[in-house]
């Protein structure tokens, strides 16, 4: 079986065949980097995405709203697990890019950091 | 005040060329700002996906931001912030305003446009109805969600499925209203086909293609639009309205380069792109003046910012230090067919540099090669299987491509055998 994917690792966005035998990854092309493959094989078997929001903050001089992300991509069916994971944090300036804002959210065992100083 | 280099934005564009022109030996360099902090539209860009052809590595927009923003500290680059520039003459003086020096006047020796692009806004689209809150553009939706923390609508309707209305067709997700779909004009779409993948089908968030908002209802607030579709002539098709209640419509129907005030400088601007027309040195038709990032022309990737904004600092740096060559003799750059415009559009004869030139196609062609002819010697070609207006075509042309060869260069697209 062939599956026809876009990768989404950065804008290019190549467009991957990858082929499939009993669930296993079989090839993969299309890609132009090692990062499509990689994508390629998780996405037809266990696909991930990396989760970004923004959370309140308190006394920051710069700004009211914090950027966070998932520390690494996390499975792609806990991605509202991961936004409800961070309902209800707030945050006290000051705080620095790389600071953990959630520890293992949604049991992903993946860190929620800030992606903003404030 | 006398200044060497006086830069007006502080985005990823204006940063990136500061830092440029400070490596290459320039230390009396001010950045103009007209927010409160710089990075520009990178703040409110949260997501992921920037810096991986720079940095190597994926970033969200503060990040990438930051990066820049740190180099621009390290090499003590002034950056005045809350400054608005409002005038800059033929002459390079830049009258400027800011809470903190009030109204003063720069005398510049070289200027960088760096001020970035604009949404186009609904009064723009002649879409009938009357004029209820819950109209934003895309761009402004995305600054209330992610740095003032309010969520503008609850039941939302997408017009265009440019970059920043799939971002945010996703954000709205998260945040938990319901993004009905996204109605395009054409019969594809304008963004990067990643976002489409990860902003829409993972939220089963339907794009309609050649789709388009007829009508907008409501007196007070939004209440609902008249969808249609739209035949090959892009005008609506009789029969196919359809009405969608919805308390929000967010606007993602295309960027415009910023340049009012390259217009009261005297610089000449391109019907195609909106922004400055330059040569492959980025300079304008003002010498001495250059431009980079959106206001010259919009772009979808971050990374090729910094790489355009990055010669125009060593530009202007090469200008102020007098080391610019006398300009002799140059060539043009023609589009050919499927090629709607190219940055730059003309290229000295005498340039010893590689040129980097940055182009848009204007349809989806699929199995088709870019060639670039010398009139009628084609001189170099890049195969690909499906070109995109949404994304940006590079080339690089060798100096020895152009030398001892007479005429103009053209480039175009041809289908593959």
């Amino acid at each position: 079986m062939k599956q026809e994917l876009t990768c989404i690792n950065c804008p290019m966005g190549c467009a991957l065949t990858v082929e499939i035998e009993n669930g296993e990854v079989l090839s993969v092309t299309g890609n132009t980097c090692p990062r499509g493959d990689i994508y390629a094989r998780k996405e037809v078997t266990a696909p991930t995405r990396i989760v970004t929001s923004s959370v309140p903050v308190k006394g920051s001089p710069y700004t009211r709203m914090v950027s966070v992300k998932t520390e690494k991509d996390i499975p792609k069916g806990k991605i509202f697990d991961c936004i409800e994971a961070l309902k209800g944090v707030e945050l006290n300036s000051p705080v620095h890019i790389g600071d953990v804002v959630v520890t293992d959210a949604a049991g992903t065992g993946v860190n929620i950091i800030a992606t903003k100083e404030a | 005040m006398k200044k060497e280099i006086v830069i007006i934005g502080g985005g990823p564009a204006g940063l990136a060329a500061a830092v440029s022109a400070y490596d290459a030996g320039v230390r009396d360099i001010l950045i103009l700002e007209r927010d409160e902090t710089a990075g520009g539209i990178l703040n409110q860009c949260i997501h992921n996906g920037f810096g991986l052809h720079t940095f190597k590595e994926e970033l969200t927009g503060p990040e990438y931001a930051a990066r820049y923003l740190k180099m621009a500290q390290e090499r003590e680059i002034e950056i005045s912030l809350n400054t608005m520039v409002l005038d800059i003459s033929p002459e390079k003086t830049v009258t400027a305003v800011s809470p903190e020096r009030g109204l003063f006047t720069l005398e510049a020796e070289a200027v960088i446009l760096a001020m970035g692009c604009r949404e186009r806004p609904r009064g723009a689209l002649a879409i009938p109805g009357s004029r209820p809150a819950g109209v934003y553009t895309a761009g402004s939706a995305q600054r209330l969600v992610n740095i003032e923390g309010v969520l503008p609508g609850r039941e939302v309707v997408i017009l265009g499925s440019g970059d920043i209305g799939l971002i945010m067709a996703r954000r709205m997700t998260l945040e938990g209203a319901h993004v009905k779909c996204v109605a395009e004009l054409m019969p594809y779409s304008g963004g990067l086909k990643r976002n489409i993948v990860q902003c829409l089908d993972d939220f089963n968030i339907p794009l309609l293609l050649s789709h388009t908002v007829t009508a907008i209802h409501g007196k007070e607030r939004v209440e609902g639009i008249t969808l249609a579709e739209v035949g090959p002539d892009r005008m609506p098709v009789k029969g196919t309205e359809e009405y969608i209640p919805c308390d929000t419509l967010l606007l993602s129907v295309g960027l415009l380069p910023e340049n009012e005030l390259s217009k009261s400088a005297g610089v000449a601007l391109s019907p195609v792109t909106g922004g400055p027309v330059v040569d492959e040195t980025l300079e304008t038709n003002i010498e001495g003046v250059y431009a980079c990032g959106n206001v010259l022309h919009v772009h979808d990737l971050v990374d090729n910012v910094s790489a355009e904004a990055a010669k125009a600092g060593l530009s202007a740096a090469a200008y102020v230090q007098g080391k610019k060559t006398e300009k002799g003799d140059s060539f043009r750059i023609n589009c050919g067919r499927g090629v709607r415009y190219t940055v730059p559009s003309t290229v000295y004869r005498d340039e010893k540099e590689n040129v980097t030139i940055r182009l848009r196609v204007d349809n989806v062609y699929k199995n088709a090669s870019l060639n670039v002819y010398f009139g009628e010697e084609k001189i170099s070609g890049c195969k690909k299987n499906i070109f995109t207006p949404g994304e940006m075509e590079t080339l690089i042309l060798l100096p020895k491509q152009w030398q001892g060869r007479e005429g103009d260069l053209t480039i175009a697209l041809e289908d593959n055998a």
